[in-house]
């Protein structure tokens, strides 16, 4: 009997689950004198219709910061997010859509970026992805692609990164890492052969906090390529690009 | 006296002996609020909005690969639209090369092999929208479009070396509806190349239209 009062209740719970995920979108009600609506998202699209005071939305999709929304005689436009938030909620609050900051910056958890940049005369595009595991130190996997005049290579790294100051907007950083790296000689070179070599680094640089889920970052590293010549080679890169946060 | 001195004892031994549920009576959780909400509470959830700031698509066209011919360039892009104004855009496509002039004309050997006179190219460019608005088809039909220009780096794989590239170009994308694009992109893909006896920066050009999907 229980067991039966128990498949009940969870039956009851995936119907009003399924329920609520299938129910329109979340609804507001506006407070300023009128809510201009425009054929699309942007704000060169032209206003078409206005919603008056007092008015019920529904919220039907986003894209970037403007809002679809529907109206009670089923007109539907774009709002800019500006006057969304001068809506107000189902319980009379204003509405709030909660965007990143810097906060969100100094505890972010995942973050992917794209760098390009100079590896010592090559032109360099680098990809990477970082995972925090707490608010200083974080552990990074890079791909590098090398464009040279000789050669180009493709380059691949781990990195422990130590973050000392994670509350500030720039922050610098440190590197440690190594990797591998596979040279291919120009074709049109005869006498260049290719090569595969463990590389090692460090590194310094800055992640600056630019706006929602946006990081520029500039970094120098220098490497210690380990070649099956005689001698190693050194050699200084130098790189900035975009990144992102989540 | 006595008995109503009896009296007062027994009610202050009764209210003492009475005290102690009063104060438990809030702690069993039977103090409700006086007035019920009639109202179910509901917040904002974000997450229930559908963002649709990601866009997906394929393309094909035409591509000039200097001193190489023309040929057939096909490929897949992804974007991500960060304001109404800026995107970012990933994109990898396939082409084709012919022969040189000289190759034809001297009818000496070859200077690729076939397998090298496949190009591949990807790159990751930053786009901005520089003429939104609405493109007028009829006299009935309006369609959100955009006049948008973009650049970037990437590297192209050519002639048997990946080679740095950087593009520039433009394009016009025209939403049939809110989620579904099409394309027509102008792109100069230039890199330096040396197999033609000189090294030399090239620049190719490539023209393609293409379908995207917002999601």
């Amino acid at each position: 009997m229980q067991a039966y009062a128990l498949l009940f209740i969870l039956l009851q719970c995936l119907l009003t689950g399924s329920a609520l995920g299938a129910q329109a979108g979340p609804r507001v009600q506006v407070a300023d004198a009128y809510l201009e609506l425009r054929t699309g998202p942007g704000r060169s699209y032209p206003i078409y219709y206005v919603v008056e005071r007092g008015e019920w939305i529904e919220i039907l999709k986003r894209r970037t910061d403007w809002f679809k929304v529907r109206d009670a005689k089923g007109k539907e436009g774009w709002v800019r997010r500006a006057e969304m938030e001068q809506t107000l909620t189902e319980q009379g609050g204003k509405t709030d859509f909660k965007e990143a900051v810097l906060s969100d910056f100094s505890r972010r958890r995942w973050e992917m970026g794209i760098m390009g940049g100079d590896f010592s005369g090559s032109n360099v595009i680098s990809l990477y992805g970082a995972f925090a595991f707490n608010a200083g130190l974080a552990g990074e996997i890079s791909v590098s692609q090398l464009f040279g005049e000789f050669s180009d290579s493709l380059m691949g790294n781990i990195d422990l990164v130590a973050q000392p100051f994670p509350m500030w907007r720039v922050s610098p950083f440190f590197a440690l890492g190594t990797g591998i790296i596979d040279t291919n000689a120009r074709k049109t070179l005869v006498k260049s052969r290719d090569s595969t070599d463990q590389v090692s680094h460090v590194g310094v640089g800055a992640r600056a906090y630019l706006t929602r889920r946006f990081i520029l970052r500039a970094e120098y590293r220098n490497y210690v390529i380990f070649t099956s010549k005689d001698d190693n080679k050194e050699i200084n890169e130098w790189k900035a690009g975009f990144a992102f946060f989540f | 006296m006595e008995s109503r001195l009896r009296i007062l004892f027994l009610i202050t031994g009764l209210s003492i002996l009475a005290s102690p549920p009063l104060p438990a009576a809030p702690a069993s959780g039977e103090d409700a609020p006086v007035i019920q909400p009639a109202i179910e509470r509901k917040e904002i959830k974000e997450a229930r909005i559908d963002t649709e700031n990601f866009e997906v698509g394929a393309y094909a066209g035409m591509m000039s690969v200097e001193d190489f011919g023309t040929g057939p360039v096909y490929g897949v892009r992804a974007a991500y639209h960060v304001t109404e104004d800026l995107f970012l855009e990933a994109a990898y496509g396939r082409s084709k090369a012919g022969e040189t002039s000289y190759e034809r004309l001297s009818g000496s050997a070859p200077l690729l092999t076939d397998k090298e006179r496949a190009l591949s190219y990807y790159n990751l460019s930053v786009g901005y929208n520089l003429l939104p608005g609405e493109t007028f088809i009829g006299s009935r039909r309006a369609f959100n479009s955009a006049l948008y220009i973009i650049g970037g780096i990437g590297s192209t794989d050519f002639a048997g070396d990946a080679r740095f590239t950087l593009n520039l170009g433009a394009g016009y994308r025209l939403l049939m509806t809110d989620w579904l694009a099409l394309h027509v992109d102008v792109r100069d893909h230039i890199f330096d190349i040396d197999v033609t006896g000189e090294d030399k920066t090239t620049h190719n050009i490539e023209i393609n239209g293409g379908i995207t999907f917002f999601f």
